[in-house]
């Protein structure tokens, strides 16, 4: 497995929720990221972010890792959630919270 | 030059021929736009598979020449 797959796994996998954005939540980069971000806060879970922006191997190795072609993009508990407009529709619909409840995750301090 | 909409419609009716599309442009720089795209062939796909077909159908450009491009996607009812 490629270095950059390895960092991928283990950053999906040790985090419940992480977000691999542009730019960090108190300064995102890009209206997608910062969507993103008022989405999880709106959630209230704890969550990690990757800025992309700031590891340029990590941001194309993102795209293959999840077979996604754009940032950001939304890990729960290992799993791929989507882009910024999928958050939208859950988070619309209540899908969402629904699965961050169900999936446990902890909440935001 | 980013594209123009009309040729995202284009892209998206001919890989979703069924697919009713209606692009919006969001901020009138005929870069930011908006596709609703509504398809039966949604139908029992996730939200990622859905969405997938989309960017498909706009072969790759998703992310490069489109990287605004909001999708919605959903299933006639």
């Amino acid at each position: 497995m490629s270095d950059v797959n390895a960092r991928l796994s283990q950053l999906v996998s040790e985090n419940e929720v992480v977000l691999f954005m542009k730019g960090t939540p108190l300064f995102p980069q890009c209206g997608f990221s910062s969507r993103a971000i008022a989405i999880l806060d709106h959630c209230g879970v704890a969550y990690e972010s990757v800025d992309v922006l700031q590891d340029m191997e990590i941001r194309q190795g993102i795209k293959s890792f999840s077979d996604w072609p754009t940032i950001p993009q939304l890990y729960v508990k290992g799993e791929f959630v989507g882009g910024s407009d999928i958050m939208m529709e859950m988070y619309e619909a209540g899908e969402l919270q629904q699965m961050l409840a169900e999936k446990q995750v902890a909440r935001a301090e | 030059m980013a594209m123009p909409a009309a040729e995202i419609e284009a892209l998206i009716r001919a890989a979703l021929p069924d697919a009713d599309v209606v692009i919006e442009d969001l901020a009138g720089d005929g870069d930011h736009y908006r596709a609703r795209v509504t398809s039966a062939s949604f139908a029992g796909r996730s939200r990622v598979q859905q969405h997938k077909l989309v960017y498909d159908a706009l072969g790759g450009r998703m992310g490069g020449e489109l990287h605004a491009l909001q999708v919605l996607t959903a299933i006639p009812n």
